[in-house]
């Protein structure tokens, strides 16, 4: 099966600034890809290149088979969710909603229905007469989702739809968000500079930095078996062991907070022994950080009831040799 | 505290006073056409004047076309500047600037010069070219509260997303004008509007030298043969001033509201 959206050696510069260097992927139907780095990284151009409102320096997009790289945004048929909602202030949340169906010159009973479940789907019946200025940023962005996915477009872009809201709605929004995209079966490419977002959400994430993809897969792989330096360390908690702090190991290793532990497991075949220099409760996990002969190392441990660890306490450390990262360039 | 509120009244009754005693004077004034009594024979004076409903009605119909053509100019410029041409926009500044600072005289005499009956262009040659005429040079004397007017309604509305969003979903630059930019700044165009009115009814110098029957010069008329007409007409074209102003409270009211809640 040929893939679905595809972008060929996709470069873009402003001026003598290269901020996306011959990027390729495809992806398959359906999927939710992710575009996940730091700011800067040229993740956001990308999508905008997608969307057609940025001019690609060279290289091409490919949706379905089609050559879009040359077309205008409003020729594409994608549907798009901006961080600031970008809802027409001078409309209702039903006319919101119904703009692209109307611009598509659909007829106005068959546009009320989509309207209907549009915000049946979006958790928001009977709401179709607010204005945006009325709702708060959790519920205008739901809006906006429904406004983008309505004329059924071929790509649903995300950039950073979560990032202007509060906590507790990014976590309900994002599982929201995903379970309708499931639903619909539709692709979507979704922009984001974190990474517990990131891997909560995507079928595939494409870590990016400096204009560059640093590796592509799924969060599982992209935890486990980071291929670059930047994408151990960029994604997830990482201690970095150098040479000496293991003995009988020489060169740097890398390990996750989670994959040590105070007492001995079937796997492991390495201890340490440190002090607790300082220690965090966090509910159901706790962060210790041990201090082994000078070298500070992160620990999560789950919570233990019976037993308390304090500040100073002398504690063995027991790892195992294949959870040992070796970081490349 | 009591000495800082009084100090503030006394502050705001003495501007109220600035404006409301020569008002009350010349209305006061308006009133005694008649020897001895107060009456509106003044009023009833410039009402049956014919020349006073004529003049009337063709500067404001002058200011409606002034009005439209100035707003189907100044709104797309500052659209396509605000978005596509950021770095214009000190140029813009200084351009809608220009009529201020350049006298009606000034340029009227250019216009007779430049579309004159023995120029290429003789708009001046028909009375529908003098109108037309005067209709553009009002649109660039009402320039920079246009301009103003609607660059600062843009200035409140992010136009770079609305348009990105209304793009993706199909919409081309038309509708996107049309359907979003304009309801969305329409306070401020119809301040600009209302400014670009009252410059229109009282204008004189452009009027008076291409020789149109318009309001103002009619005023200057009166005012330099009669009396007690002139004070009247004052009042009534207050009155007119302010009920446009209360039109355009009443019509800001039903305008769409453009702040956001963040939360």
């Amino acid at each position: 099966m040929p893939a679905f959206l595809e972008v060929q050696n996709l470069v873009k510069s402003f001026g003598t600034n290269t901020v996306v260097k011959g990027v390729n992927f495809a992806f398959d139907k359906g999927e939710f890809i992710s575009l996940l780095g730091p700011s800067g990284c040229g993740k956001t151009t990308i999508l905008r290149m997608i969307a057609g409102f940025e001019r690609p320096t060279s290289g091409a997009i490919r949706v379905d088979g089609e050559d879009i790289t040359h077309l205008k945004p409003n020729q594409r048929k994608l549907g798009m969710v901006f961080q600031a909602y970008a809802l027409f202030p001078n409309m209702t949340v039903g006319e919101n909603i119904a703009f692209g169906l109307k611009i598509a010159g659909m007829p106005a009973d068959q546009r009320r229905a989509r309207v209907d479940e549009m915000l049946k789907l979006i958790g928001l019946p009977g709401f179709e007469k607010r204005y945006p200025y009325e709702m708060s940023g959790g519920q205008q962005q739901r809006v906006a989702l429904a406004r983008a996915i309505a004329p059924k477009p071929r790509l649903l872009l995300l950039d950073e739809p979560l990032s202007a809201l509060d906590a507790k709605i990014r976590v309900s929004l994002r599982e929201e968000i995903r379970a309708i995209q499931r639903d619909l079966g539709i692709t979507t490419v979704f922009v984001t500079h974190d990474q517990e977002e990131a891997m909560s959400i995507s079928d595939r994430i494409v870590v990016m930095n400096a204009g560059n993809i640093e590796q592509l897969g799924a969060a599982h792989d992209i935890y486990n078996r980071p291929e670059t330096r930047f994408v151990a360390t960029f994604v997830g908690q990482l201690n970095t062991l150098p040479t000496g702090v293991i003995p009988g190991i020489s060169g740097e290793r890398a390990i996750r907070p989670e994959l040590i532990s105070l007492a001995p497991r079937p796997e492991t075949d390495l201890t340490l022994t440190g002090i607790i220099a300082d220690l965090h409760f966090l509910g159901s996990v706790q962060r210790l950080r041990v201090d082994v002969g000078g070298t500070l190392i992160n620990i999560d441990t789950f919570n233990n009831q019976t037993a308390p660890l304090h500040r100073g306490d002398t504690v063995t450390l027991h790892l195992a040799q294949k959870d040992l990262l070796i970081l490349g360039a | 505290m009591k000495s800082q509120k009084f100090w503030a009244w006394f502050v705001f009754a003495l501007g109220a006073a600035y404006f409301i005693i020569p008002l009350a004077a010349t209305f006061e004034f308006s009133l005694r056409m008649r020897r001895g009594e107060y009456s509106f024979d003044a009023y009833a004076s410039v009402f049956s004047d014919p020349q006073f409903a004529a003049s009337f009605t063709y500067s404001v119909l002058v200011g409606l076309f002034t009005i439209v053509v100035g707003i189907l100019v100044v709104v797309p410029a500052v659209y396509f500047v605000r978005l596509r041409m950021p770095w214009l926009r000190p140029f813009m500044e200084f351009v809608t600037l220009l009529p201020l600072v350049i006298p009606a005289l000034v340029l009227v005499y250019g216009y007779i010069r430049l579309y004159g009956s023995s120029s290429l262009i003789p708009f001046t040659g028909s009375v529908l070219g003098t109108d037309i005429l005067l209709t553009c040079a009002y649109v660039t004397l009402a320039m920079p509260y246009m301009y103003r007017a609607v660059d600062n309604g843009m200035r409140t509305i992010d136009i770079g997303t609305l348009t990105e969003a209304a793009q993706i979903m199909g919409a081309n630059q038309l509708q996107i004008i049309g359907k979003i930019i304009l309801p969305n700044i329409l306070v401020a165009i119809l301040s600009g509007a209302f400014l670009t009115f009252a410059i229109v009814i009282g204008e004189f110098t452009i009027a008076s030298l291409l020789n149109r029957p318009a309001f103002g010069p009619y005023l200057v008329g009166i005012g330099t043969n009669r009396a007690y007409e002139p004070a009247a007409l004052a009042i009534i074209s207050f009155i007119i001033t302010w009920g446009a102003m209360g039109m355009i409270n009443v019509l800001g009211r039903f305008a769409p509201r453009t702040s956001a809640r963040t939360d």
